[in-house]
C-alpha cells in the first residue's frame, strides 16, 4: 500500500527525516511513536503532500509513485490525513464542506454525485454511529470546537470518505476516555484486508483498542526501533531514553 | 429550467463579437448627437429638451477624480454614442421579427429569449448596445397593470410617469457621468408596478455591449407605487476588446407608502485580459428613493466583471420607518480595481439601513470599500449597521475600507464592524488533502466569505452566481 524508501526531509537546511524506510501492506495497522520535534508530523505531511520541504527517495502508494500526484489525487487515490491540529475556516459550512469534499473524491472515482437530501441521510448515520453531535455539523468549519470535537470531526470524515491509507496524526491527544473509544471504534470499523493506517500517537493507550500489527519508534530521522505492541508497553515505562 | 445571464465555463466565454450590421450615430459628443438620438428614438419634444439641458450642463461638468483606481483620459469625441442592429430601423413588434443573429447571441450567453417567453418565470428585457431587443412576458404583465418594457417605448407611451419621476432621483445636474448619461441615453429599462401589486416573476434585464468603441449608457426607472412590491435583476457581458469601452448607467428607484424594491445585479462585463489590457470601466450611478413611509429599496451586488468598477448604489430614506440595504460582493483579480459601497442618507424618523460589504481581492487587484451613512437632523431613533469585510488572496493586492459617518441625531445609532482576512496556505493544504483541488477550495472558502450576500440573490441566479464567485477567481492561487 504505501512503500518508503530512504526518504530524507529538510527544511531550511535543517534535517527533520534522514533515510526513513517503512513497508505498510494493505490491511496492516503500523503505530509510529516518537518524541516530540521527532518528524512525525512531517512524515504524515509529506505523504500527503504539503509543500514547502525539500525532499529526496521514494515512496510507492498503492501502485503509483506518491510525488508524482498532487495532493488532491492523493486524497482521490484514498490517502486521508487527520490533522494534529485541524485548521477553521471561518464562512464555510461544515456539512458543505464534507459534501463537497465527498462529491469531489466520488467524482474522481465515476461514482453518482449525493444531492443535499442523501448526503445528510448518510452523514447523520456516520455521525450517530460514532457518537458525535450533529450540531457541529451545522457550524463553520472548526471554528470555536473545542479540541475534541476538531478530533471527532477528523474521523467522521475518516469514516465518510472510506479512504484505503489512514494516517492519523495524534488523534488521540487531548482526548477524554469517550472520545478515545469513539476513535477507536472509528478505526477498528474501517479495519478490513484492504486498507491500512499509519497511526502517529504518544500513547499506549488507544494502541490498546487498537492493537496494531507494528509500532515503530521515529528518532533522529530514522525508524529506531520496530516491535509490536510490547515496544508500546516499554515505551509507556522507560521512555525513550534507553533506546 | 431557467435561464440565467451568468454563466460558468472557464474562461471569459462573453468575449465573442456578433458580426451585425449596425447604425450609429456620428462619432462624438455634440448637439447634434444628441438630436440624432432622440429623432431615432422618435422622442417627443419634452425629452429632448431634457437632455440638452443636461448636455449644457455637462459642458460645464468635469470628472470627478477622488476615486482611488486611476484610468487613462477618455476621449468623449472619439466614441459613438449610438449604435443599433440595422434590423431595429423598423422596430420589431414581436420575437419572431427580431433578427435570427440576435436571438443566437442571446443564445449563446443562456439567455434563450424564446425559451425564456415559454417556460421561465423571469421576464427578461435584453439590450444590445442601444437598443432593447424584445421584452418577454408582456402579455402576463399587463394583465396586473404592470408596465416592463424599453424606456424608449416607456417616453412614447407613459411620458406622465415618465416625466414625473425621471430625474427625480439622479438630477440632471448631478455629477459628470450621471449628466453625461441624462444627455445621451439610449436605452434601459422602465418598471412601473400599480399600487398593491406584487410583481408575479423577476423582471430581469441583459445589458450587452457588443459593437466597438461605443459608450452604452442605460437608463433604468423603477416606480413601485403604494403597497406594491418588485424584484429585479440585470446580468451584463461585452466581448474582448484591447480598448476600454465606457459604460455609464443611471439607475432610479422609487418606492412610494409600504412598497419594496429588490434590485440586484450580477455584473459580468470584460475584465481585462491578465496584463490589465482592455476591459470595461464601469461607471455606474444608481440611486434609490425610499420615498414613502414604511418603505423598502435593497441592493444586492455581485461584481466581478469590469477593469474598473465605480460605483455607489445608494438610498435616500426619505419615507419615515423605511429601509435601505446594500449587500455587496466585489471581487477583483488581475488587474482589476473597484471602488464601491454605497450611500445611507437618513433623513425620515425611524430610518433603518443595513450594508454588508464583502470585497475579495486576488492578484495585482485593489479593493476599496467606500460608504456614507449620513443621519440628519430629523431622523429620530434611525439606525445604521455596517459590516465591511475584506478577503485577500495572495501578496500583492489591496483591500481599504473608507467609512464616512455623519451623525447629527442624538437618538440615533450608527454601528460599524470592519475585518480583513487572508486565505492561507494551512487552509488551502487542509482543503486539498480533502480532495478539493486550489480553484475549488478558492471557491469554496470564497463564497463560504460572501455567504451573506449570496443568500439575498433570488434563488435561481445564486446557484449561477456562486459558480461565477469560483471562475472570476481561477488562477488567483499558484
Ligand atoms: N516549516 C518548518 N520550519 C522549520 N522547522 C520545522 C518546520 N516544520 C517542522 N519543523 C521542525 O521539525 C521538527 C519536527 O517537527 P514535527 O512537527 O514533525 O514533529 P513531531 O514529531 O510531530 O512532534 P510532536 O510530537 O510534538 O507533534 C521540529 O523540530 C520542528 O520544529
Ligand atoms: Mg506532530
Amino acid at each position: 500500500m504505501l512503500k518508503i524508501n530512504n526518504l530524507s526531509v529538510k527544511v531550511e537546511d535543517k534535517i527533520i527525516l534522514n533515510g526513513l524506510n517503512l513497508d505498510i501492506k494493505p490491511g496492516e495497522i503500523h503505530a509510529i511513536m516518537g518524541p516530540n520535534g521527532s518528524g512525525k508530523s512531517t512524515l504524515a505531511n509529506v505523504l500527503s503532500g504539503k509543500k514547502g520541504y525539500d525532499v529526496s527517495g521514494k515512496i510507492g502508494f498503492d501502485g503509483n509513485n506518491l510525488f508524482d500526484l498532487p495532493i488532491e489525487e492523493r486524497a482521490h487515490k484514498g490517502l486521508f490525513l487527520a490533522f494534529q491540529y485541524p485548521i477553521e475556516i471561518p464562512g464555510v459550512n461544515t456539512t458543505n464542506f464534507l459534501k463537497t469534499s465527498l462529491n469531489t473524491i466520488r467524482k474522481s472515482k465515476g461514482l453518482k454525485q449525493l444531492d443535499a437530501l442523501e448526503f445528510l441521510d448518510i452523514i447523520k448515520k456516520k455521525a450517530a454511529k460514532l457518537k458525535i453531535d450533529e450540531k457541529i455539523l451545522q457550524r463553520q468549519l472548526n471554528v470555536g470546537f473545542s479540541g475534541g470535537e476538531k478530533k471527532k470531526n477528523e474521523i467522521l470524515q475518516m469514516s465518510l470518505y472510506e479512504p484505503k491509507m489512514i494516517i492519523l496524526d495524534e488523534t488521540d491527544s487531548g482526548l477524554d476516555i469517550d472520545a478515545l473509544k469513539i476513535v477507536a471504534d472509528g478505526v477498528n470499523t474501517l479495519r478490513d484486508k484492504k486498507r491500512s493506517f499509519l497511526i502517529i500517537t504518544h500513547y499506549q493507550r488507544l494502541l490498546n483498542y487498537i492493537k496494531p500489527d507494528f509500532v515503530h519508534v521515529l528518532m533522529k530521522g530514522k525508524i529506531a526501533k520496530s516491535g509490536c505492541m510490547e515496544l508500546a508497553e516499554e515505551l509507556e515505562k522507560a521512555g525513550y531514553e534507553k533506546l | 429550467m431557467k435561464q440565467s445571464p451568468i454563466d460558468t465555463s472557464k474562461e471569459y466565454k462573453y468575449g465573442f463579437v456578433t458580426d451585425i450590421e449596425n447604425v450609429k450615430a456620428p462619432k462624438g459628443l455634440n448637439e447634434n448627437v444628441i438630436k440624432f438620438i432622440s429623432n431615432i428614438k422618435k422622442e417627443p419634444k419634452w425629452m429632448l429638451e431634457w437632455r440638452l439641458k443636461a448636455y449644457e450642463r455637462l459642458k460645464n461638468l468635469k470628472e470627478p477624480n477622488w476615486q482611488k483606481p486611476k484610468f487613462p483620459k477618455i476621449d468623449y469625441q472619439n466614441l459613438y454614442y449610438y449604435s443599433a442592429p440595422k434590423s431595429f430601423e423598423n422596430k420589431p413588434k414581436s420575437l419572431d421579427e427580431v433578427d435570427p443573429k440576435l436571438i443566437e447571441t442571446y443564445n449563446k450567453l443562456g439567455i434563450s429569449l424564446k425559451e425564456q417567453e415559454r417556460l421561465s418565470g423571469v421576464a427578461i428585457d435584453a439590450v444590445f448596445d442601444s437598443v432593447s431587443v424584445a421584452t418577454t412576458f408582456k402579455d402576463k404583465l399587463t394583465e396586473k397593470g404592470i408596465i416592463f418594457c424599453p424606456i424608449s417605448e416607456a417616453i412614447q407611451k407613459h411620458p406622465d410617469l415618465v416625466k414625473k419621476y425621471l430625474g427625480s432621483v439622479i438630477p440632471i445636474t448631478d455629477h459628470y457621468f450621471a449628466t453625461l448619461n441624462s444627455a445621451v441615453f439610449t436605452d434601459g429599462s422602465f418598471v412601473y408596478i400599480p399600487k398593491g401589486v406584487r410583481c408575479p416573476m423577476e423582471l430581469s434585464t441583459y445589458f450587452r455591449i457588443n459593437a466597438s468603441q461605443t459608450g452604452q449608457f442605460e437608463r433604468t426607472l423603477i416606480i413601485a407605487d403604494e403597497d406594491s412590491y418588485v424584484s429585479y435583476l440585470e446580468g451584463c457581458t461585452a466581448p474582448m476588446r484591447d480598448e476600454n469601452q465606457l459604460h455609464a448607467a443611471n439607475v432610479e428607484l422609487i418606492a412610494l407608502d409600504n412598497a419594496e424594491i429588490k434590485y440586484s445585479t450580477v455584473q459580468n462585463w470584460y475584465p481585462g485580459d491578465k496584463d490589465g489590457k482592455g476591459g470595461i470601466y464601469n461607471f455606474v450611478t444608481k440611486r434609490g428613493a425610499c420615498r414613502g413611509k414604511n418603505s423598502k429599496i435593497s441592493w444586492t451586488q455581485v461584481e466581478t466583471g469590469s477593469a474598473i468598477t465605480w460605483k455607489y448604489p445608494s438610498c435616500i430614506l426619505q419615507g419615515d420607518n423605511s429601509v435601505g440595504e446594500f449587500y455587496s460582493i466585489a471581487i477583483t483579480n488581475n488587474h482589476q480595481k473597484a471602488d464601491t459601497g454605497t450611500k445611507m442618507i437618513h433623513l425620515g424618523k425611524n430610518t433603518k439601513s443595513k450594508i454588508i460589504s464583502k470585497g475579495i481581492s486576488a492578484g495585482k487587484a485593489d479593493n476599496t470599500y467606500r460608504g456614507l451613512v449620513d443621519i440628519n437632523s430629523k431622523a429620530q431613533n434611525s439606525r445604521n449597521y455596517t459590516q465591511c469585510d475584506s478577503l485577500l488572496i495572495g501578496n500583492n493586492c489591496g483591500a481599504h475600507t473608507i467609512p464616512y459617518i455623519r451623525n447629527k441625531n442624538a437618538s440615533s445609532n450608527i454601528e460599524h464592524e470592519a475585518t480583513t482576512s487572508k486565505i492561507s496556505d494551512e487552509q488551502l493544504f487542509y482543503c486539498n488533502q480533502r480532495g478539493l483541488n486550489q480553484e475549488e477550495a478558492v471557491s469554496l472558502i470564497v463564497n463560504g466569505f460572501c455567504k451573506e450576500v449570496l443568500q439575498q440573490l433570488p434563488m435561481e441566479f445564486a446557484v449561477e452566481a456562486q459558480k461565477l464567485v469560483g471562475i472570476s477567481l481561477e488562477g488567483s492561487v499558484g
